[in-house]
């Protein structure tokens, strides 16, 4: 990005001559402390929530780790009157809806991404640019609402009897409408944004000779876009579909409000289910033993550190296809 | 066209048509849903748009008439009070990030924002109530408005960064050149110069945090009355529309259209104010 002007390292201060009177430069140097100071301190509260996050929902979930034990995360039975707590349920949940969402809004947003940057005009780029972000501000409550009473009566009354037609073990039997499937159409619409800023950035970060070879060589307008855009972007791509996917295992409202929050383990894409972030949102004001309060910081432990995880994952890569194209 | 013509296969003619295809049959694919949504909204949220809606307090079932003004004066207040703790520490941290911007300190500051901004919601709630809620036995404004100011740092943080470094380096230099402190440069000419930017990012912030529940849920947690003090449960739009919506009383969930709608008109505002001025203050180059 040749436009963000870098200050050089000669304007920290040192470098520069200062004014000739000692008395100037003295107040100067504690006006200077004092700015210095603020700046730095608000600055390193950022870093200081991360960690007192982290360490904060560890410790709020060490009761449950020490009384369940790894078993916490094998068992499927969720049940706070006898006070077994296991997350797998749950956990299958999330990581189903998410993975039906990424499966989705992976292919539409890179194509989307694609007919922004390659296939259009500049201006009509930059109007799609903020319809993009719009579409990302909009409440995740709003999709839910949108899910429940839009989406799921449709699913039920015409598009599960369809799917029921398919054979194998993912359309078994047509349900409420509140379901798996529909929470993961639901968070792809959601994640749709992400998956399209992030491949906008990666390819718009590929020089436009490198287009241009390509054309000149020969080759059709999608070939060009095939071997010069996509074929080098490809880890930017994926670090694009792993933030995505961070963001899928984290939405709370929308899945909630569509997903049945049932919390069974079915290959039954049409079945309802429960997620991680929804078991939390449903039952923390609920919860009245410290044992059950503590299961469910396990379960935000857990989402914290997969989301963690995913985000430096995805942030490596799509530096790593900066860096490359050396933009 | 040139002279030089050049006939591509049909085949290769033909992929390229339908790669292309494609592309834009994704983008209408998209456009959908989300057409979908706002008809929906607007349709389904219209008619209970009134003059009540901001002035009343909701109603129980079976009594017609009410408004939702509890959860709007919440909501401002959830985000007032956020912005009162997320808005100062946000600036200052990205003023850092932008002017200290290559040491080590400022590398370990814009992974955790990163890192920061993209934990789950839900996940900086639980946060919020052990640190306010459990201390406090209470759910309150203040833990509500503490977990929502936690979620705006780190997008304050980063969008002041950027608008800041587009500032030329050119004006640094020229107040630095008369003798000028640096901070004195950095607050009274950079900042200033990158002021509108700095609001675009505030208000974007603040848009974010009004649209959130799920950190709500056990912070704020809800209220059918006015907020008296911030020590109190405190209805919020978000909770409200997400309460009414699971009910099963039709006029409560008619109401949750109407606050959907009310909140969605608010995001749409606050986007299209960014994206003017924006547009209208470009950062000047030199």
């Amino acid at each position: 990005m040749p436009l963000v002007l870098d200050p050089p390292k000669n304007a920290a201060g040192q470098a520069l001559p200062v004014g000739p009177l000692s008395s100037t430069k003295k107040r100067r140097a504690t006006g200077d402390q004092v700015f210095h100071g603020l700046v730095a301190g608000s600055a390193g509260t950022i870093p200081l929530i991360a960690v007192a996050m982290l360490a904060l929902l560890g410790v709020a979930s060490m009761e449950c780790f020490r009384t369940q034990g790894l078993a916490f995360f094998l068992k499927q039975d969720w049940d706070p009157v006898h006070g077994s707590y296991g997350m797998l349920a749950f956990a299958y949940g999330t990581l189903a809806s998410s993975l039906i969402a990424l499966l989705i809004a992976g292919p539409v947003g890179v194509g989307i991404a694609l007919a922004i940057t390659e296939f259009t005009h500049p201006k009509v780029r930059e109007l799609a640019a903020w319809l993009v972000e719009t579409l990302s501000a909009i409440p995740s409550v709003i999709f839910g609402l949108w899910g429940m009473f839009v989406l799921a009566p449709l699913m039920r009354s015409h598009i599960e009897p369809l799917l029921t037609r398919i054979p194998g073990p993912f359309f078994r039997e047509a349900g409420t409408g509140l379901s798996l499937l529909s929470a993961g159409l639901v968070v792809s619409i959601m994640i749709l944004p992400t998956v399209m800023a992030v491949c906008r950035e990666v390819f718009n970060a590929i020089p436009v000779s490198m287009r241009e070879s390509a054309m000149a060589l020969g080759s059709t307008r999608w070939e060009s876009v095939r071997l010069a855009v996509l074929a080098p972007s490809m880890p930017g791509i994926i670090g694009a579909l792993i933030l995505a996917m961070g963001r899928a295992l984290g939405e709370t409202m929308a899945v909630t409000m569509v997903i049945g929050n049932r919390a069974e383990i079915s290959s039954n894409l049409l079945a309802p289910s429960d997620s991680l972030a929804s078991a939390i949102a449903n039952q923390f004001t609920e919860a009245t033993t410290s044992g059950h309060l503590s299961a469910l910081a396990a379960l935000g432990f857990v989402l914290f550190l997969i989301t963690m995880i995913l985000n430096m994952a995805a942030q490596g890569l799509v530096w790593l296809v900066k860096r490359r194209v050396g933009a | 066209m040139s002279a030089f013509q050049y006939k591509v296969e049909p085949r290769r003619a033909r992929m390229d048509k339908l790669m292309r295809g494609l592309c834009w049959g994704a983008v209408c694919l998209a456009i959908l849903p989300l057409l979908s949504l706002l008809y929906m909204v607007i349709s389904k949220g219209w008619h209970r748009l009134d003059l009540d809606f901001f002035i009343h307090l909701p109603r129980p079932v079976g009594i017609a008439g009410g408004g939702l003004a509890n959860a709007v004066v919440g909501s401002i207040e959830l985000v007032g009070l956020a912005s009162l703790f997320g808005m100062p520490i946000g600036i200052a941290a990205g003023i850092y990030l932008a002017e200290f911007n290559s040491t080590r300190f400022a590398k370990s500051v814009r992974f955790s924002a990163d890192v920061l901004s993209g934990v789950p919601s839900i996940v900086t709630g639980i946060f919020a109530y052990q640190l306010v809620v459990a201390p406090l036995h209470g759910f309150s404004a203040l833990a509500g408005g503490f977990a929502l100011g936690l979620m705006m740092i780190p997008l304050i943080a980063r969008i002041t960064e950027e608008v800041v470094r587009l500032v030329p380096i050119g004006l640094r230099e020229a107040a630095l050149a008369l003798g000028i402190p640096r901070w004195k440069t950095i607050v009274p000419v950079v900042v200033r110069t990158a002021a509108s930017g700095i609001a675009t990012g505030l208000l974007l912030a603040a848009t974010r945090a009004a649209s959130e529940t799920a950190p709500l849920l056990f912070t704020a947690f809800n209220n059918q009355f006015w907020p008296s003090s911030p020590m109190q449960p405190t209805a919020s739009l978000t909770v409200q529309i997400f309460t009414y919506a699971i009910s099963p009383y039709d006029e409560w969930q008619d109401m949750a259209w109407t606050g959907a709608l009310v909140l969605l008109l608010m995001v749409l505002a606050a986007s299209l104010a960014s994206r003017l001025t924006m547009s209208r203050n470009r950062p000047m180059q030199l």
